[in-house]
């Protein structure tokens, strides 16, 4: 039994403890919004948050998360109201949107470090997300709209 | 096109006759439609016709009887829709189809969805089914109110009688306007009218993309469901001859170990113990003729098949005389990969199997086909088989399968194990599962005349035939040609007077189906850049040659000359950067890009910038073309600098994104996309944005270095400066 927070709610599992946290997550606790893509920390899909890091559950077992908080993309707002959520919809980023989870929460804790990231900091933070239907140059703007939306809300 | 997707008075009593006589489709929501009637059973939806329903609390359904993989579909149907209908935007829902044939594609004749023709297909079908609710609705609000219909007009949502201002929502006559004799005579508005189609306007689908809540097959769990991975053969067409499953059936959270026609499944309680399980499987394969399969010697033998002739595809005067009187003559061979389509959701199918009936849920692109398969393997009749279209984590025309290769393993899986089942493909499973776009090759000769203008051409193409053997064999093989084998080159819009394209059609064990652009995929790449070399031979700049060529094709001519002018062709870069153009006609569409690149001393390809510019017709929403664009030139630079499927003893050699990786954010250009305003009939856009960006880099990489890309995919060894 393992025993940790999911979006502030405490859960116990019983998955054994190398199971990677992506299928507790989907399997166990029914969070679908975490996606599977690789199974090999290749394409970022699973992009889950464990104490504001951004970790790759597909690889990461279920015993690195005891006791710790994890963030789905559930998580990051209850209303659509995270500035990445915002930017997001108002810059229409998603295509088929299987990767958008993973891009969302990777640029979460490139947004929550730096609140200016220039393209090449943008280009670092999201490297490890594939996004197969050439998102890319919007994930980018919407990076960059969602950090004036976070300053613009931080000086109100 | 337009002709073969317009609406005819027949297809609407066919479209009622489907759905249980008349046009009382009341009944048509309980039978097909029971879950979702259930949730709006407050709402009380009326059917005013099979694609939109109104409810009492205001909510307007359009059924989509497209699948939407990231195309922007289940935006554009409802635009379509409602440009006629006249709702209140903000209360449109959307909602896939079930399988029936009203819901058939206007050309194909079966539902699916692929080759870019949802649009196009659909432009008239879902303006004319709005037109006809609304046309309904106000006849009601007439009725009620006493009064001329031509008195009343329709607007976000009311019926409004104009004279006296007299509103009904439209939630409150739906009722009333289901049961009205559907109109004989449906007018369209003018284009020039329009209020919605062609005004960018936000997807639907973008909030539930960025929360979580967004539906994929992979995100389907029904009650008692357990989960399988389907151990395949090593090579393609290899058969199970035994297994043991002792150590797989060890592994806790392992249920059952079947076999099925495909390989060897283990169910457990969720994915990762049936992955572990499979991995704990020992089987014997008889690996039949496909562990010969080796792309090195196919490459051998395709280059010696090049250079003989084939069946005739097109011919144009006479090439042979005109390339032996030519002034200068010059040939290439030029050579593409097998390619894995990889969409970022790998393929998976739920199947809830009973004596009686059967029902899934998957991200498919060929609902009725499909449905036929899964019908087959269950000894049920199709009508017992319900299929559920959830979103698609990426389609690429490898869900569109014409074997029904993943639902009906899906489906034998469910039958041997006597469970609810989902099962899941791992990306080695998707990368290594064949379907792959053809590997080809391509030889030309060219004949210049004396002042540099082609006067001859010839083109022999070598690769697997895609619909030989399938259900589309009769529609798209004539006389020995595939007419995706030969798209992009027997049809070229270049005016060369001699002209003649051939095919070899060589078969092998590997499968391979549509992958975005088919055809235009291989064609894009080689033509263009054949024809860059033809330019450069003759003393002549690419795009002038080209704008030479196209005189005849004023389309053409105007996206050739607007990426031109955006890209500013011809002016001065920073010292190592060069640019590259490229036009191609699919799918109906004209299309040109210019890329902008430079080439590291280890040979490392950057590209910058890519310019592009469309005329489809008509846009429906805009913004969706620009992503369509911006999405395919990204897909094709990865098959232009990344990607390609080889085997060795019949086995594909690469397995996950580290082998056969994809482009990724650092790698990707600037893209600026142009659209030509115009109001003729739409074509494609999903596919065209790929096939000009590989020959645009190839091109602009000569520009920059004098070395000539034959080959993908770009290898940075072959361009290492000395």
């Amino acid at each position: 039994m393992i025993s940790f927070t999911v979006n502030g709610k405490p859960v116990t599992v019983e998955d054994p403890p190398s199971t990677p946290l992506l299928w507790v997550i989907r399997d166990s606790l029914n969070l679908t919004g975490t996606k599977y893509g690789c199974g090999m920390a290749l394409c970022g899909a699973c992009t889950v948050h464990i104490d504001g890091q951004a970790v790759r559950s597909c690889v990461a077992p279920l015993s690195r998360a005891e006791g710790k908080k994890v963030t789905t993309i559930e998580g990051i707002s209850p209303d659509l109201t995270h500035p990445l959520q915002q930017a997001w919809i108002e810059i229409d980023v998603p295509q088929c949107g299987y990767c958008q989870s993973g891009q969302i929460m990777s640029a979460a804790v490139l947004l929550a470090e730096n609140s200016a990231p220039t393209d090449k900091d943008i280009d670092e933070a999201m490297s490890g997300n594939i996004c197969r239907c050439g998102t890319y140059p919007r994930i980018r703007r919407a990076i960059h709209r969602a950090a004036e939306i976070k300053t613009q809300r931080g000086a109100k | 096109m337009s002709a073969a997707t317009e609406m005819k008075r027949r297809e609407f009593l066919k479209a009622g006759a489907a759905l249980g006589g008349g046009l009382l489709i009341s009944l048509y929501v309980s039978e097909f439609v029971p879950a979702a009637r259930a949730a709006d059973s407050a709402a009380k939806p009326v059917a005013l016709n099979a694609f939109v329903r109104i409810g009492t609390d205001e909510s307007v359904t359009v059924i989509s009887n497209h699948s939407e993989m990231g195309q922007g579909i289940y935006t554009s149907l409802p635009m379509l829709l409602n440009e006629e209908l006249e709702a209140d935007w903000a209360r449109i829902r959307v909602e896939s189809a079930p399988v029936d044939a009203v819901y058939n594609h206007t050309v194909f004749g079966i539902m699916m969805t692929g080759g870019s023709t949802t649009t196009n297909s659909e432009y008239d079908r879902f303006r004319k089914m709005g037109a006809m609710a609304r046309i309904m609705l106000i006849a009601a609000a007439a009725q009620s109110w006493n009064v001329d219909p031509q008195s009343c007009r329709a607007e976000k949502g009311f019926v409004i009688h104009t004279s006296t201002g007299r509103r009904a929502s439209y939630g409150s006559l739906a009722e009333a306007a289901s049961k009205i004799a559907p109109p004989k005579d449906i007018p369209l508005k003018d284009p020039k009218d329009f209020t919605l189609v062609g005004k960018p306007v936000h997807r639907l689908d973008t909030p539930s993309k960025t929360n979580g809540t967004a539906q994929f097959g992979l995100d389907v769990y029904i009650p008692g469901m357990l989960t399988a991975v389907v151990a395949r053969a090593p090579v393609f067409g290899g058969k199970v001859v035994s297994f043991n499953a002792d150590k797989a059936k060890a592994i806790p959270g392992v249920v059952n170990v079947v076999q099925v026609p495909s390989g060897v499944a283990v169910i457990a309680k969720g994915f990762w113990p049936a992955k572990l399980g499979r991995e704990q499987l020992e089987i014997t394969w008889d690996e039949g003729p496909g562990a010969a399969v080796s792309t090195a010697d196919m490459r051998e033998k395709f280059s010696a098949l090049s250079k003989t002739p084939g069946l005739v595809a097109r011919k144009v005067g006479d090439p042979a005389a005109a390339l032996a009187g030519s002034a200068k003559t010059i040939a290439a061979e030029y050579e593409v990969p097998y390619l894995a389509h990889c969409m970022m959701e790998p393929l998976n199918t739920v199947v809830d199997l009973h004596e009686d009936r059967c029902e899934i849920w998957s991200g498919t692109q060929f609902q009725t086909g499909d449905r036929a398969a899964a019908a087959k393997v269950a000894g049920l009749k199709p009508e017992q088989v319900k299929i559920h279209t959830t979103l698609l984590g990426g389609g690429f025309g490898r869900r569109a399968n014409p074997a029904s290769d993943f639902v009906t393993e899906a489906t034998e899986v469910a039958k041997a194990a006597k469970v609810p089942v989902k099962v899941v493909w791992t990306r080695e499973d998707d990368i290594r599962g064949g379907w792959y776009r053809p590997m080809w090759y391509d030889h030309f000769a060219a004949g210049l005349d004396a002042s540099g203008n082609p006067v001859a051409w010839t083109h022999t193409i070598v690769g697997q035939s895609i619909m030989t053997g399938t259900m589309f064999e009769a529609f798209g093989v004539k006389n020995g040609i595939d007419s995706t084998s030969v798209e992009g080159a027997a049809d070229i819009l270049y005016g060369i007077p001699n002209l003649q394209v051939d095919l070899h059609s060589p078969k092998n064990e590997v499968p391979v189906q549509w992958w975005r652009s088919v055809g235009h995929s291989h064609t894009g790449f080689s033509v263009e850049a054949f024809l860059d070399e033809v330019a450069h031979a003759g003393g002549k700049d690419p795009y002038q040659l080209r704008r030479t060529l196209l005189a005849g094709q004023p389309r053409m001519l105007a996206v050739l000359d607007l990426a031109a002018q955006k890209a500013n062709w011809g002016s001065a870069l920073p010292v190592g950067r060069a640019r590259g153009i490229a036009t191609h006609f699919s799918f109906d569409s004209y299309v040109a890009q210019v890329a902008e690149v430079s080439v590291e001393k280890d040979g490392t390809v950057h590209v910058h910038r890519v310019v592009a510019a469309v005329d489809c017709g008509q846009t429906v929403n805009p913004d969706t073309v620009k992503a369509q664009l911006e999405g395919g030139i990204i897909f094709g630079l990865t098959a232009a600098l990344k990607t390609e499927i080889t085997l060795d003893r019949g086995r594909v050699q690469q397995r996950n994104f580290h082998d056969y990786p994809m482009l990724r954010m650092f790698e990707s250009p600037a893209i600026e996309v142009f659209i030509v305003p115009s109001t003729d009939h739409p074509t494609g856009v999903g596919e065209p944005g790929v096939p000009p960006v590989a020959p645009a880099v190839a091109n602009a990489i000569f520009a920059a270095t004098g070395k000539r890309v034959r080959r993908l995919p770009i290898k940075p060894e072959d361009l290492r400066s000395a």
